[in-house]
């Protein structure tokens, strides 16, 4: 086996060791989400117009809960260091953990956020869209997550950091993620908005684990 | 071949060290020695690569291990932290430990291994039930599987028995009979009768 898929296979096995993380991010999507029909009223046509990007703004917050623990767990025990001395670049190893992140954190959240949107009457297309743009969208999430992540190790009171610093670069997807439902929903068609959620994955899977490999030499030193 | 020239260390705006230097043949073993906080472990991490010296280099068979592409493949490090997940037990640890490493232990292997350093019986716990001496074991056992020629060990011996210390103490002599290189901190007196000793001793 190669490096890289023993350190997917030790993600994933801690991931299914460690359920009540798994779980925590995904009853904080579902309740924050349920929350706004409770608070606004159950009026459709408001609900209907907010529905998107409540969503998508609960994924980023849960995203975000989720985050802390992408290498703050290997720092403390030593295994980071041992990353870092591994012969295979550190970039790739960072792409490994990222993936993981995105499945075990991220994809429950994808596979959620249909049944959600039922809550606000969203319609069957807006709905495929809406997973469509959360499956484009939510691994830019883990990818450029993992740099605030990277940067603050270490620190004390580094999740609060982590979030000052990755939030404002969350805005595109944001933007475009729930812009997309929208655009579906008042029938400009979402390939537009889709493309260029497309277009942010590939920028974040090229540029951010060669950054978020410089930031872990930096936390180490 | 193993070498260090004039090494200087900045920790904050304080120097730990400076003009550290060793040249560190087949066999060979270097003690480095020093009080607390008089830079043994900065000065390991560096000669990892983890710390950037201030001044001075280190190059492994000639070349600047910043630029060395075998330098990875030749090292086996093993720091104050464990390295080990609490989740995991000791035989997915050690074989996950190894693939980390960059080569692959069968299961067998890896209990074997396990077995030897003394942890038999307790290779599918998850180490987090274990003592800090056995979670030491787990982490050591990789040094039982390990075929690379350099060991850099940040005391080694913390936590262990008497027997482990004397496992220890046979595992580095067969290491340096075998034409490896160690270099190691510890606070104890260990009598290792194979290869040539040299010492370096940082003062702060």
């Amino acid at each position: 086996m190669s490096m890289l898929t023993w350190i997917l296979r030790r993600d994933l096995l801690l991931a299914i060791r460690r359920k009540s993380d798994v779980l925590t991010t995904l009853f904080f999507f579902v309740i924050m989400v349920s929350l706004f029909p409770l608070g606004v009223g159950p009026e459709p046509q408001l609900l209907k117009a907010m529905g998107p990007g409540v969503l998508w703004v609960a994924a980023l917050l849960a995203s975000m809960l989720s985050l802390g623990r992408l290498f703050a767990a290997d720092y403390a025990d030593g295994t980071l260091e041992q990353m870092l001395l591994c012969p295979e670049s550190l970039a790739l190893i960072v792409l490994a953990k990222a993936a993981v992140h995105w499945l075990a954190s991220e994809l429950p959240l994808v596979l959620m956020a249909p049944l959600l949107g039922l809550q606000f009457g969203l319609p069957g297309d807006a709905l495929w869209v809406l997973t469509l743009s959360l499956l484009l969208g939510t691994p830019v999430l883990s990818l450029v997550g993992a740099i605030g992540a990277s940067l603050t190790l270490g620190l004390r009171g580094g999740g609060v950091l982590v979030s000052l610093l990755v939030l404002p670069l969350y805005i595109p997807v944001l933007i475009f993620g729930a812009g997309a439902v929208d655009a579906s929903t008042s029938g400009l068609g979402a390939g537009g908005h889709l493309s260029i959620l497309g277009a942010l994955l590939v920028l974040a899977l090229l540029a951010t684990p060669k950054a978020v490999a410089a930031a872990l030499h930096i936390s180490l030193e | 071949m193993f070498e260090a020239t004039r090494l200087e260390c900045m920790r904050g705006d304080s120097r730990l060290f400076s003009e550290v230097g060793f040249f560190l043949e087949p066999g060979g073993l270097l003690n480095v020695r020093g009080a607390n906080g008089s830079g043994k472990s900065s000065l390991l991490r560096m000669l990892c690569g983890l710390i950037l010296p201030e001044a001075g280099e280190v190059r492994w068979n000639g070349a600047n291990i910043r630029h060395s592409h075998d330098y990875k493949r030749a090292l086996t490090y093993l720091g104050h932290l464990n390295g080990i997940k609490e989740e995991l037990s000791g035989l997915e640890n050690l074989r996950i430990n190894c693939g980390l490493a960059g080569f692959d232990i069968s299961e067998e292997a890896a209990i074997g291994a396990l077995e030897r350093i003394g942890l038999d019986g307790r290779e599918h716990l998850p180490v987090n039930v274990l003592s800090q001496g056995q979670r030491r074991r787990v982490m050591l056992a990789r040094l039982m599987v390990a075929r690379t020629p350099l060991w850099i060990l940040d005391e080694p011996l913390v936590a262990l028995d008497a027997d482990a210390i004397g496992l220890m103490r046979s595992l580095f002599e067969l290491h340096l009979e075998n034409g490896g290189m160690l270099i190691m901190t510890t606070h104890q007196e260990l009598e290792i009768a194979a290869g040539t000793t040299q010492e370096i001793r940082l003062s702060s």
